[in-house]
Parts: structure tokens; sequence; C-alpha cells
């Protein structure tokens, strides 16, 4: 297999990679760009785990070509915080325990902020059709959207 | 494996003209994706289409919308005008997938990937949409409702793919609607599906409609018998009745985990009247 040559920004950086033709984008961001973040929960597009933004749209990266990125503007969990100050989602996770294992949580911060930007005072019922794609095994997703509504309220205050 | 992507239609359809292997189509990639990962084909090329310029732009066009074949649930769900004019084609394209889904799943490669169950294609079938296809032998015209052919076939020839759907004009006081039924709310395949379009006269009768079905025979299927039953109509109970009957008569489904045949068939009927009946008052009448 003839490997491709892709230029793409990542979190704001500049990268270039090569990879396979069908390599999916989450393998390349994490065994090539060391972006750990984004998990691999079922590579199928069934638990979001792997969701980044590409373009700005929320997608699953194990649904993505690494050879798709060309050209494009991929956002992943290890964006989301300012240096060492935490965005108010992955603070809110902390105080509400949103979280046990951690697995699915880079995936559902991503969705999350990418909800929250497009619709900043959702309804519970929002948030959760918004992440009926992130499973979780292990919260019972009740926190979660606490976490979600509290971070939510105090963005809108900022 | 290779991956190319032109940027222009007719780079696109020399290259597949002369790829000998088999090749994979890529637009939003859900099913592509999902397919290679688990082995299912191994295609010599892989042909991402998203870069030639209109696939993913939404246009006006004679009173209708020609919707690019990259156009993504997502971005078609953000159009309020296309939703205001075809709300049931929106509503089924929506129904695929998660919010990650949505982010790239097109109505293009949920009708080319062929399963029966297809959410956007029963709104498509019943809006009376047409495909722009891209071939060897230059680009045709073809209805939605001619290309399925049976669980994951199409109609289109080799070498051929779409660059467009085009939704149509419609009268005033038309509405459609669709509804399929799953055992939970969200991020499932439909057990059995019904799309119902329809236009009303200023008496508010019905002077013209078209149901498709999902999930119930080997395709998506346009069942003109069923909409004979409520053209001339204001849906009354009788009318309603005959039309869960004729959508009944019309299944030939399979027998699964996710549904019995006497399910699909006794629910494929009342499908059909909840989404007449929503239809009815997208149309502008009360019931
Ligand atoms: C988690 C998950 C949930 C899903 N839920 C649903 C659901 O609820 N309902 C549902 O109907 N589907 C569902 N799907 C299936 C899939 O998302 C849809 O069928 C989707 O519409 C496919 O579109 P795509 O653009 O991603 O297609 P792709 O994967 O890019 O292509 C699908 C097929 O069509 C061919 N193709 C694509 N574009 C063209 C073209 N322009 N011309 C010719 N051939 C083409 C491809 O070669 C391929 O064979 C789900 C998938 C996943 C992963
Ligand atoms: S790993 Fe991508 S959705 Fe599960
Ligand atoms: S915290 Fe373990 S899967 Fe969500």
């Amino acid at each position: 297999m003839k490997s491709i040559h892709v230029s793409a920004t990542v979190n704001g950086d500049a990268v270039e990679f090569i990879c396979a033709p069908d390599e999916s984008l989450l393998d390349v961001l994490r065994n090539r760009l060391g972006l750990t973040g984004a998990k691999e929960g079922c590579g199928t597009g069934d638990c979001g785990a792997c969701s980044v933004t590409l373009d700005g749209r929320l997608v699953c990266s194990c649904l993505v070509l690494g050879a798709e990125a060309e050209g494009a503007t991929v956002g992943t969990i290890e964006g989301i915080a300012d240096g060492d100050t935490l965005h108010p989602l992955q603070q809110s996770f902390i105080d509400h325990a949103a979280l046990q294992c951690g697995i699915c949580t880079p995936g559902i911060l991503v969705a999350a902020k990418s909800l929250l930007e497009k619709n900043p005072n959702p309804t519970d019922t929002e948030v959760r059709y918004w992440l009926a794609g992130n499973l979780c095994r292990c919260t019972g997703y009740d926190k979660i959207i606490y976490a979600v509504q509290d971070a939510a309220k105090k963005m809108r205050s900022a | 494996m290779r991956f190319a992507r032109p940027e222009t239609a007719h780079e696109a359809a020399a290259l597949i003209a002369k790829e000998t292997g088999l090749i994979r189509i890529l637009s939003g990639g859900t099913d592509v994706m999902v397919q290679l990962k688990a082995g299912l084909v191994e295609p010599a090329l892989i042909v991402d289409i998203k870069r030639i310029p209109g696939l993913r732009k939404i246009t006006p066009e004679a009173g209708g919308f020609r919707i690019g074949a990259a156009v993504s649930g997502a971005e078609l769900g953000e159009h309020a005008e296309v939703r205001a004019l075809w709300p049931g084609v929106v509503e089924g394209a929506e129904l695929i997938g998660s919010t990650q889904v949505q982010g790239r799943a097109t109505m293009a490669g949920n009708l080319c990937n062929g399963s029966p169950a297809a959410d956007a294609v029963p709104g498509l079938v019943a809006a009376n949409a047409v495909a722009r296809i891209m071939g060897p032998n230059g680009e045709r015209d073809c209805p939605i409702a001619d290309i399925p052919a049976g669980p994951g076939k199409t109609t289109l020839a080799k070498g051929e793919f779409l660059t467009s759907i085009f939704l149509p004009a419609r009268p005033a006081r038309s509405g459609d609607a669709y509804l399929r039924f799953i055992p939970r709310t969200e991020m499932d395949i439909a057990v059995a599906a019904a799309a119902v379009s329809l236009t009303l006269n200023d008496a508010g009768v019905i002077s013209a409609a078209r149901v498709a079905l999902g999930a119930v025979a080997p395709t998506v299927r346009l069942v003109p018998a069923a909409a004979d039953t409520i053209i001339g109509s204001k849906l009354d109970e009788a009318a309603l009745a005959a039309l869960s009957a004729a959508c009944s008569a019309a299944c030939n489904p399979i027998d699964d985990k996710r549904g019995t045949i006497e399910f699909r068939t006794q629910v494929v009927g009342v499908l059909a009247k909840r989404a007449a009946l929503i239809a009815y008052s997208r149309a502008g009448e009360k019931k």
C-alpha cells in the first residue's frame, strides 16, 4: 500500500503525517501524532469515545480516513484546556464526579463542547439526544447531564 | 488500497472507468468505514467525492432544491428552506445515527448502501426526488424509487455515481412526514417505516399522494395502491383504515430478532396512518 502524505491543522498547530490509505484518523491521532485522548471503544461509530471535530463538525474519528484530513482542521480533547486552566466542562466533570473509568470522557467533553457552541442553553433532553452517540458503561449518565448543564450555566454567565 | 480525491466529476468518472479492481465511492464513510473495518470489502480504490465542486452545496433550482451528494445530515438539517419545503425528507435524513454520524452521513450514501431500512430513502421516494448520476457515458437523471435493487444492491451501472439529489417544487398546501419504529429512542435500525407526501385542494381534500415503505421488503417500496386509498379523502377513519390495510398488504418482510413478519406487517400500517396525519396537518389542515 502506498503511503499518503497529509498536511492538516490539529488543535491550532500545523501538522504533517504519513499514513496508509486505509488508516483511520483515530489511528493517525493516536499512533502517529501521540494524541491519545481520543479512545477506540468500538471502531465502528457506535460509542463516540473517538469524537473529534473536523472543520468544526463533531464526528467519530474512527469513521474518517487519515487521508481525508488533508487541508482540514481537527480539534481533539488535547486542545480543550487553555494551558493549565481546565475548560469549564472539564472542571465541571471533576466537580460533579461525572466520570469513573474515564474512557468515555474525552469523547463526551468534545461532544458537549460542540453542543454548547451551537446551543449555549440546552434542555436536559437536548443534552441527552446530542450525547446519544456517546456511550458510558460506568456513570449511568445522570451526572454527565448535571455536569454539562452546570458548565453551560457558568459559561453563560462568564 | 489506493485513495483518490478527484477535483471534478469528470476526473472522478475517468478514474473510475479505468480502474479494474473493486471501487468504493466515499461520501460520509459511515457505512464504508465500518465495512472496511469488518473486512467485508477490500477495495482497490477509494474515491473521495467530497472535494468535487458543488457536491457539498444545497442550491435552489426550479422552485425545489438540488442537494449535493456529499451534503451531510447535519448540513441538510440546518437548511431552513429545505426543511420548510420537505420536512419529511429532512426528518428521515436526521434520524440516521448519532450527532457524530450526522456530521458525515449523506442521503446519497444512505441510498447507495442499499439497505431496505435506510431512513432517508422512503421520504425521498415519497417526494419523487430524482438522482443525478455521473458515469462513463456522461450524466443522466433517475427517480430515486428506481435505484434500490435489493439488500446491498442498486441499479447503478458499473462506474456510475450520484452527484446530487433533486427535491422538486411542490404545490401550496402540501406536506410530508416520515416515521420509523425502533425498540428505543435513538441509534437503532428501523424495524418498519413509512413516508407519506400529499397535496390538498382548497376544500382540504387530498388531491395527490405518494406512500413509501421501509424495512418491510427487500427494498424501500413505493406503494401506489396505498396512495390511492387516501386520494379524494379528508383522511377520515375509513380512508385511514384502507391506507393501513393497503400498506400491510404491500409488505414482504423478513423475520429476525428485531421484528417478526406479523409485527412488521401490522406496525407499518399504523406508521403510515400516523405519517399521513402529520403530513395532512403540515399541509395546513387540522385533524
Ligand atoms: C453508529 C451508526 C448508526 C447508524 N444509524 C443509521 C440509522 O439510524 N439509519 C440508517 O438508515 N443508517 C444508519 N447508519 C448507516 C449509515 O450511517 C447511513 O447509511 C449513511 O447515510 C451512509 O451515508 P455515508 O455518506 O456515510 O455513506 P458512505 O459510507 O460514504 O457510502 C455508503 C455506500 O454508498 C456508496 N456511495 C456513497 N456515496 C455515493 C455516491 N454519491 N454515488 C454512488 N455510491 C455512493 C459507497 O460506495 C458505499 O457503498 C448508521 C451507521 C453508523 C456507523
Ligand atoms: S471508537 Fe469511534 S465510535 Fe467507537
Ligand atoms: S466513565 Fe467509564 S465509560 Fe464512562
